[in-house]
């Protein structure tokens, strides 16, 4: 447990010091819906965002992106370089728990995603009049079940890809297609059908649905939370599995 | 007492090479053992078996009564070590990784002193990525003693440090033999394994040739007393053969003559040139020293590529 609070505070130290990926995790988002809003003002129409105005729209959408970035952005980019560079077999010898190593990386995702998803809602509400949440509670639940699974997801990455650039290469696809498909870009309806087919395999499209139910008063959405639940639990055993026979050879 | 290591008839192959095909040792309590070999002779593969952080394909091993293969956790929290490959993240600074390593041992040792005794004191604050080579290694060894192990095993402690850097390392590695840790030290500097090793193994090809101390490793291997010369390639040198004690004159890349024997043999050699009016200015005699025991145990060939 000692070690555990340790690295974590060590890695987020770690994490603060390195200036491109707090930008995309906290900055990019801001701009792109800076730039939305100018796009789409804030007016409801009934055939797109399912019927609600877009700045709730994408708000949720956006406090969904935020914590997919930083779990398939920066997380594998850190844990592959670790395997890569030697660093994890350094704290292996030290009798520190590859789980406990996880464990700190996706606890300071975790934390960097809330500083950022924080941010985006606030700015949203204040500068661009976005609804406040109707259910405070189960905002903060469904934004937890999300931020842990991307993490976990980000982990299982991690500890599959060869290299650090392999896993930066994967993770800024995976951004853009996220940010492009997953509801945080062009709405749904007016995508192509099998842009719109895809968007709707994608993770993060749940994410901002688990969101946005309890923001908007709507209640949960049953398959969005099964979808994010199964995806966490998958995650943590592969990589668990991972792990395993990783430390052995 | 229980034996610090306990290596016996140890294998391991990494798919169809054979890193190490038979090793046996064992290291008391409180020794510097030393690990000497060419390249790819099987040293780091033996001790990170040792350390559980590979696991053996046959043999047994006990490490401070411990087996690393089934109890790794456990035996890590005892054990200090110096890898020959690893690293730190790039922006982890010096006092930061000293603090954090402190923190995830079992008793959080204090650790500021290891600064000044590693000569860290003033990159306290420097990031990995920034330290030269040397500073990288004297952290990975300070690392290694921050949890004050039981045992500590330093792969390669001294490679890339300069000559004062490594005085002061033997130094400090002494003190901490004396406080009773036991070391297992892996390297190729044959001063430092005689200045520092109670014992040391010499491997090759996966397998121990000798073992032993030092002074026994010289006695048993190179136990002859070597003088050395120039002189014109013209100038007849056989007469020396007739000296006390020599056993062989050679002829080395044309003008250098190479007298091997026993006893007081450079005296004895100066005596008998001047005798003959030679003269040579670099008249030199060497005792043997652990270096020549293990070239004549290794045969002096590089063990890559040519395996
Ligand atoms: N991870 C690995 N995968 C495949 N082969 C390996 C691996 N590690 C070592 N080997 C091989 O095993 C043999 C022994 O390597 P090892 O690193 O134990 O040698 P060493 O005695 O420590 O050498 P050096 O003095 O160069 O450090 C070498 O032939 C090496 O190529
Ligand atoms: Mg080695």
């Amino acid at each position: 447990m000692r070690a555990l609070r340790a690295m974590t505070w060590v890695e987020l130290k770690l994490f603060v010091r390195e200036p491109l990926t707090v930008m995309f995790v906290l900055v990019l988002p801001l701009v792109v819906l800076y730039v939305l809003n100018g796009v789409f003002g804030s007016q409801p129409d009934p055939t797109v965002w399912e019927g609600l105005s877009p700045i709730d729209f994408y708000t949720s959408a956006y406090v969904a992106l935020v914590a997919a970035t930083a779990g398939v952005l920066s997380l594998p980019v850190h844990l592959a370089g670790y395997r890569e560079q030697g660093v994890l077999r350094r704290f292996r010898a030290s009798a520190v728990r590859p789980a406990a190593l996880v464990g700190a990386h996706m606890t300071v995702t975790v934390v960097i995603a809330t500083v950022g998803a924080v941010l985006l809602s606030v700015l949203s509400v204040v500068v661009y009049d976005a609804a406040l949440p109707e259910d405070w509670l189960g905002v903060v639940a469904a934004y937890l079940v999300t931020a842990v699974a991307f993490a976990a997801l980000g982990a299982l990455l991690g500890f599959l890809l060869p290299t650090a650039r392999a896993a930066q290469g994967l993770g800024v696809l995976l951004f853009f297609v996220f940010m492009m498909l997953g509801g945080a870009g062009p709405p749904k309806e007016v995508l192509p059908t099998a842009l719109s087919r895809v968007a709707d395999g994608l993770p993060v499209t749940y994410a901002s649905d688990l969101v946005r139910g309890p923001w908007m008063g709507q209640g949960w959405d049953g398959t969005a939370l099964l979808v994010l639940v199964v995806m966490l639990v998958a995650c943590v055993g592969l990589t668990a599995w991972r792990l395993r026979r990783e430390t052995e050879g | 007492m229980v034996l610090a290591v306990e290596v016996e008839g140890l294998r391991k192959e990494y798919g169809r090479t054979v890193a190490v095909a038979d090793v046996s040792f064992t290291v008391e309590p409180g020794e510097i053992f030393g690990l000497l070999g060419p390249n790819g002779s099987g040293k780091t593969t033996t001790v990170e078996c040792v350390q559980g952080l590979r696991r053996a394909d046959a043999g047994r091993i006990r490490v401070l009564g411990l087996d690393p293969a089934t109890d790794a956790t456990r035996l890590r929290r005892l054990v200090g070590s110096q890898l020959q490959d690893s690293a730190l993240p790039d922006r982890l600074r010096v006092g930061e990784a000293l603090e954090l390593f402190a923190a995830i041992s079992p008793h959080g040792p204090p650790w500021r002193h290891l600064l000044e005794e590693w000569g860290l004191a003033d990159q306290r604050r420097t990031a990995f990525a920034d330290l030269s080579g040397g500073q990288r290694q004297r952290l990975f060894v300070a690392l290694a003693l921050v949890s004050d192990p039981r045992l500590v095993v330093l792969d390669e402690m001294t490679t890339g440090l300069d000559p004062a850097a490594r005085r002061v390392a033997w130094n400090l590695v002494e003190a901490v033999r004396d406080r009773g840790t036991t070391v297992v030290l892996v390297t190729h500097f044959m001063d430092e394994a005689h200045r520092l090793c109670d014992r040391v193994a010499v491997l090759s090809r996966g397998r121990v040739l000798a073992t032993g101390t030092p002074a026994a490793l010289i006695a048993a291997h190179q136990p002859e007393t070597v003088v050395r010369f120039t002189a014109p390639p013209d100038a007849d040198v056989s007469f020396l053969r007739g000296v006390g004690g020599v056993r062989d004159v050679a002829r080395v890349d044309g003008t250098g003559v190479l007298v091997r024997g026993s006893g007081p043999l450079l005296a004895r050699v100066g005596h008998a040139l001047v005798e003959r009016g030679l003269e040579p200015e670099d008249l030199a005699g060497s005792v043997p020293s652990l270096e020549d025991a293990y070239l004549a145990l290794t045969g002096g060939a590089a063990e890559d590529g040519a395996a």
